[in-house]
């Protein structure tokens, strides 16, 4: 049985996240729009899931999402992101194209998995009333991340896929 | 392209059986690669409802070590991160052209003149207030209605006459003849009225003069003014009685006159300075200190009678506002 996440898969992925993870918490809080930052790390598991297929995606979005519901700034409930990437990375999985994949293809693919994790989130805030805001304000703050999570993705979904190429050059885009 | 996407299926077939499961047709589906196994998808979800339900209960207090582990990697690394970015974020506000910083400056100027004119005002704001509060209690404690007035004109010093304009007149119930005092004691007399204003003339003026009653003995006497506006205003008292020498610090008050006009009794009007008798007139001589400081005046009240119409409020005896 081929090992789900090799050593270097493991730690491309682990420097990917890492890296996004300390982006997304001290320097593009400096751009944000409104205070709502780019979701970097729900770039990077979406970038896994279209190199890997939904396993990996589903095992490393739940991973970064722990990470990011418990990396300093993160006040709500843990495991909300966790459940919300695990979504995002399974989702991009499952829509990712055969092939190495083309900007055409995996842009929507990473539009939908950004709303889908977005929305995830923001769902199961609802549900715990865990940051008590008023169902308006959560649909501005969420237009405005996604807004923000495409712009990003043209970015950060290549970088991403071209570092899991690099590691792994044989397994990439299975 | 091709080799690399077929490579895989042929390999993983014979080497992962146990991989397949049956459909529901009850047919034998090999899994396709990189579709998760339902038992992981159900465990990781699983994980994220334990881990809310964790942190819901009990304000997380199951959580908080996590929370302390990833906090200790990567906040050191957050903070790094933050202390090489914050320069570089910093730059744009080096780069900042003459011209905004010319327009801070307004602004900044701007402002500062406001709260300079606001504090510039709270003192002169907070003695009106002290100076209407004074002059209710005045028409308490001398039991006569006043219509309150403030000093709008002083009259210039090369006229020789001490008289002030204030902002009362005959709408407000004003009539010639009537007392002027504040808060501290007498001020003068109403010369004159127009419908809005009075011509007010100050007891310290030279033609000036007042029935005075010097309080602890009840002697009456003359007081003259000197015509000084300031501090060292004085009015002499001219005392009927001459054998009579007041004491240095008794009060004097007015007198009083028919009907109350010009000067209505009782006013307190100052206190004795100085005393000194001139052979010549046979008479004494006190020097009064006045208690008001009629360099300056700015509310004053006017005595009316009880009852008058006026086209303010007027302060009745009891200090209650009409």
């Amino acid at each position: 049985m081929t090992p789900l996440l090799t050593m270097p898969r493991a730690l491309a992925a682990l420097l990917a996240v890492s890296t996004a993870l300390v982006l997304q918490a001290s320097v593009f809080p400096h751009v944000a729009v409104g205070g709502v930052v780019p979701d970097l790390v729900l770039l990077v598991v979406v970038a896994a899931g279209l190199a890997h297929g939904s396993e990996a995606g589903l095992v490393l979005g739940f991973g970064s999402g722990l990470l990011l519901d418990l990396a300093p700034p993160a006040d709500h409930y843990a495991g909300r992101w966790a459940l919300a990437l695990l979504v995002v990375g399974y989702v991009a999985g499952r829509l990712a194209s055969a092939g190495r994949p083309r900007v055409a293809q995996w842009l929507p693919v990473a539009a939908a998995a950004a709303f889908v994790g977005t929305s995830v989130f923001a769902l199961t805030g609802l549900l715990l009333s865990d940051p008590a805001v008023g169902v308006g304000e959560l649909l501005r703050v969420e237009v405005v991340s996604l807004v923000w999570d495409v712009a990003l993705a043209l970015v950060v979904v290549p970088l991403t896929l071209g570092l899991f190429a690099r590691v792994e050059p044989d397994r990439a885009f299975a | 392209m091709t080799d690399l996407l077929s490579r895989p299926a042929p390999r993983r077939t014979p080497a992962r059986p146990a991989e397949d499961r049956l459909n529901r047709r009850g047919s034998l589906e090999p899994r396709e690669p990189g579709r998760p196994r339902r038992s992981l998808v159900v465990a990781l979800v699983l994980a994220c409802v334990t881990l809310m339900t964790l942190d819901h209960v009990n304000d997380g207090a199951a959580v908080d070590p996590l929370r302390r582990l990833v906090g200790e990697v990567y906040g050191p690394v957050e903070s790094g991160v933050s202390a090489v970015v914050d320069p570089v974020v910093a730059v744009p506000h080096w780069l900042r052209s003459r011209h905004d910083l010319a327009s801070d400056l307004d602004r900044l100027q701007t402002e500062n003149d406001q709260l300079r004119s606001e504090l510039g005002t709270v003192d002169y704001d907070r003695n009106r207030l002290q100076e209407y509060d004074d002059l209710t209690a005045t028409a308490e404690s001398i039991g006569y209605a006043l219509v309150p007035a403030r000093v709008i004109g002083i009259g210039p010093a090369q006229s020789f006459s001490r008289t002030v304009t204030i902002d009362a007149g005959a709408r407000a119930g004003l009539a010639p003849d009537m007392t002027v005092v504040n808060g501290r004691g007498l001020v003068g007399r109403v010369l004159r009225v127009t419908s809005s204003t009075a011509t007010v003339l100050l007891v310290v003026d030279a033609d000036s003069t007042v029935g005075g009653r010097v309080g602890r003995s009840m002697k009456v006497g003359f007081l003259h003014g000197r015509g000084d506006l300031g501090q060292g205003a004085r009015l002499d008292l001219e005392l009927v009685d001459q054998t009579y020498v007041p004491a240095a610090g008794e009060s004097v008050v007015t007198w009083g006159s028919q009907d109350g006009a010009p000067y209505v009794s009782g006013i307190p009007v100052g206190r004795v300075d100085s005393v000194y008798s001139s052979l010549r007139e046979t008479t004494q001589r006190a020097v009064i200190e006045p208690y008001v400081d009629f360099s300056a005046l700015d509310v004053v009240g006017v005595v009316v009678p009880s009852g008058t119409t006026s086209d303010r409020g007027i302060i009745e005896a009891d200090g209650s506002l009409r």
